[in-house]
């Protein structure tokens, strides 16, 4: 399939230098697509015959999304959601790779499972899926998982979600295992005994009285994972980070020179524990929507590139899941679909530029996984969005492609269209 | 913050979830119906019209005695039909949703849904999920709120000390897990008392608590000067599990009230407990019906603020469906 789009701007930055990275929108007249890849940019071919042409007036063009923490609820969760609903919905939402969590049903940790997820997404052929092996036989903290097998099978890092991880001991058996066969461990700090609750705890959960998950059931796990990395060697990346004084201490492991990353759940920085005022069960979240003060710390992280990536986290849900009293409805939100615009809310609402959001999501998150670097650049893979920062629409709910609904964005007015994602060379979404 | 989904457009109580956002006005409304109701359960037929014709369904989800009695005493009181359902909240996770069985109750015709749930915003989500025209009143909801035992107390100080301005009060014993304490604290201040004081170890109370407007005592002695009411809270038995206290003696020899603290609040201090009481673990036995304790006196006016709140929510409902109903009558005469 040949594709050609006329008349854009195009992300360009200076990979070299990826801490000061400057990237910038240049105009283009013409990028030419073939056989999976950017075949030319501002080049005359009068042989070149489109099969698709996308008009980019007013658009940008940038690398497809990399997006590091999706539940894509399959095998087992099919009323929430299935890889090929779920991944339709990440190319609804510019997502060209991501890595998807072990919770599956049966659990991820072994080579049949992830061979299944495999088969399922390439079949779907809607973005490229790596998937999260188990750290722990059944997610229960126990037991080692075949790291060598899950590695075999395509598993391109080890994670254990939010189920704890029996004791420090097990914590650094799986970082030595883990560092043996060269995988990263993507972790959810937490500190199992802190953290009872269902929300942040401050002052809204003291007023309606819900459980609080104190800051500590993060910060404690984290400072305890990085010298647990620090005496293995192995690569850890922090997820879903959502306190101030963990971004300072990945921080301050950054300056001692540790392999240390982290990324950000998109809610964590665009929203806090105020939603969570009238129990609204949309905004339950995992880790919980915290404090303004910690807020603003992530974005100071994401745009000091303290925090490496921003990620989705995102996990559908069947109606009913959040139709219960808030502490009984289940965590997370549905949010792959629309990063771009909650992308533009950052930036119009909150100061965080929209190329430091792309950084996060193409070559921070590339930097994490060990992948290339993604550009727009000729002989580059053609992963792009072509997205038109300009227009505004509501958002409506029989227009989600995500079996999963559970977005407080429904009917409100989002700016920021993505008129079509391209994976691989072909048209993976278009409006 | 709360209070959109429990006031009808013109600010009349149609639900009755939380203390917490409603106004002076509207509380001082609950304590004078209150009181211009307390006098039916003195009549030799202690019955007024107000519900006649309504179905009240008392939905407990957790065990209650005392609450969901006087709730009962007082939906019939103001003429409802009455039905009861306790549901073991183990039982009901097996089986349907909370939201399938309200749509059941419902279909039966439901006017009111009386309230207690584990779970904090229980009444809030059923508020926001049931048919419009159907009330729900909040019986205590987890750690959250507990509005009329709140509204009741209010109207025992008030019956007791004339009126608020000036009055410091005292809250003593476990906040962090109290819906009592929540409501209470926000209704004191609300109706303009002078100081509200939580006393209490460290790990009994939730974090910032002084946000909630009230300053902070650990130490009794201290926290008792000049106090003109005192409300002691229950120390649930299973707090001394998860190392919030180490033993009943010894939260008792620091924070139970005995005749001889009692002499350091204000000589004519009323006190009072929600109830159920632990003699010997928050309060002397001899304080608990000494002549200070104004403690029965909250149970009986738990019938009277209840009934104030459901025929005020009834009332609100009824107007707010009157408006919907002659907005349609007048969208279909083409008027609108």
């Amino acid at each position: 399939m040949k594709i050609e789009i006329l008349n854009g701007k195009r992300l360009v930055n200076s990979a070299d230098n990826a801490q000061n990275m400057s990237a910038q929108w240049v105009d283009f007249d013409r990028i030419e697509i073939q056989d999976g890849v950017i075949y030319s940019i501002d080049q005359s071919h009068p042989d070149f015959k489109a099969d698709i042409s996308f008009d980019g007036a007013g658009c940008y063009i940038l690398p497809g999304l990399i997006d590091l923490n999706v539940s894509l609820r399959e095998p087992g969760y099919t009323a929430k959601g299935s890889i090929y609903s779920e991944t339709k919905a990440a190319a609804a939402g510019g997502v060209t790779t991501l890595c998807c969590t072990p919770e599956t049903k049966p659990i991820n940790d072994s080579k049949a499972v992830s061979k299944l997820i495999e088969e399922l997404a390439q079949e779907a052929a809607n973005c490229e899926v790596l998937p999260l092996g188990a750290l722990t036989q059944g997610l229960q903290g126990e037991q080692l998982s075949e790291y060598a097998s899950l590695k075999n099978a395509h598993c391109i890092a080890l994670s254990n979600g939010y189920h704890p991880i029996k004791n420090l001991a097990i914590t650094k058996r799986c970082f030595e295992y883990a560092k043996t066969h060269n995988l990263s461990v993507f972790i959810n700090a937490i500190e199992d005994s802190l953290h009872k609750g269902v929300m942040h705890e401050d002052e809204i959960s003291t007023t309606i009285g819900l459980q609080g998950i104190p800051d500590l059931a993060e910060t404690v796990a984290v400072s305890q994972l990085i010298k647990l990395a620090e005496a293995t060697g192995v690569h850890l990346h922090l997820s879903q980070l959502s306190t101030a004084d963990a971004v300072a201490q990945v921080k301050a492991a950054k300056v001692k020179g540790l392999r240390i990353t982290a990324d950000v759940a998109i809610q964590n920085l665009l929203y806090t524990d105020e939603k969570v005022a009238n129990f609204s069960s949309v905004f339950h979240c995992m880790p919980p929507l915290r404090s303004e003060a910690d807020r603003l710390a992530l974005l100071e992280g994401v745009k000091s590139r303290v925090i490496t990536a921003i990620t989705s986290a995102h996990q559908p849900h069947e109606a009913a899941a959040k139709q219960m009293p808030f502490a009984e409805t289940e965590v997370g939100m549905s949010s792959i679909e629309f990063l771009l615009p909650m992308a533009m809310k950052l930036e119009l609402e909150h100061n965080l530029p929209l190329t430091d959001f792309i950084f996060a999501m193409t070559q921070g998150a590339a930097q994490v996984l060990n992948l290339p670097i993604p550009q727009v650049v000729e002989g580059q893979k053609a992963n792009l969005c072509i997205f038109d920062p300009d227009i505004s629409y509501v958002l409506e709910q029989a227009n989600i492609l995500s079996m999963g609904k559970n977005t407080p964005l429904i009917g409100q007015t989002l700016t920021g269209c993505l008129k079509a994602t391209i994976f691989e060379g072909r048209v993976s979404y278009s409006v | 913050m709360q209070s959109s989904v429990q006031l009808t457009e013109s600010g009349r109580l149609k639900h009755f979830l939380t203390v917490s956002g409603l106004s002076k006005e509207l509380l001082t409304e609950i304590l004078d119906t209150a009181d211009s109701l307390i006098e039916v359960g003195e009549r030799n037929i202690k019955k007024v019209p107000l519900l006649r014709g309504k179905t009240v369904v008392n939905l407990f989800f957790e065990a209650s005695t005392r609450t969901r009695s006087t709730f009962e005493l007082a939906a019939k009181r103001l003429s409802a039909d009455v039905l009861n359902i306790n549901i073991d909240t183990s039982a009901a996770s097996k089986g349907e949703s909370l939201s399938d069985m309200l749509k059941n109750l419902e279909a039966m015709a439901s006017d009111m849904f009386v309230v207690r749930h584990a779970q904090s915003g229980a009444p809030h989500f059923i508020a926001e999920s049931v048919t419009p025209g159907v009330a729900i009143v909040n019986a205590g909801d987890g750690w959250h709120a507990h509005p009329t035992q709140a509204m009741l107390d209010m109207l025992t100080i008030r019956q007791n000390k004339g009126q608020f301005e000036g009055l410091k009060v005292a809250i003593i014993g476990d906040i962090l897990h109290s819906r009592v304490a929540r409501s209470q604290i926000r209704a004191l201040n609300t109706l303009g008392v002078d100081e509200v004081r939580v006393i209490a170890p460290n790990t009994l109370l939730p974090k910032h608590v002084e946000s909630l407007g009230v300053s902070v005592f650990n130490d009794i002695d201290k926290g008792l000067k000049d106090i003109d009411v005192i409300i002691m809270l229950r120390l649930q038995r299973e707090r001394m599990q998860g190392a919030l206290l180490p033993s009943e003696g010894e939260y008792y020899q620091l924070f139970g009230l005995t005749r001889e603290r009692l002499k350091l609040a204000k000589p004519d201090a009323i006190v009072m407990h929600p109830g159920p009481i632990n003699r010997g673990v928050e309060i002397e036995s001899e304080v608990a019906d000494g002549e200070q304790s104004v403690i029965l006196d909250q149970v009986t006016n738990g019938i009277a603020v209840r009934m104030a709140v459901m025929s005020m929510a009834m009332s609100g409902q009824t107007e707010e469906q009157n408006n919907v109903n002659e907005n349609r009558a007048n969208e279909s005469e083409g008027i609108s």
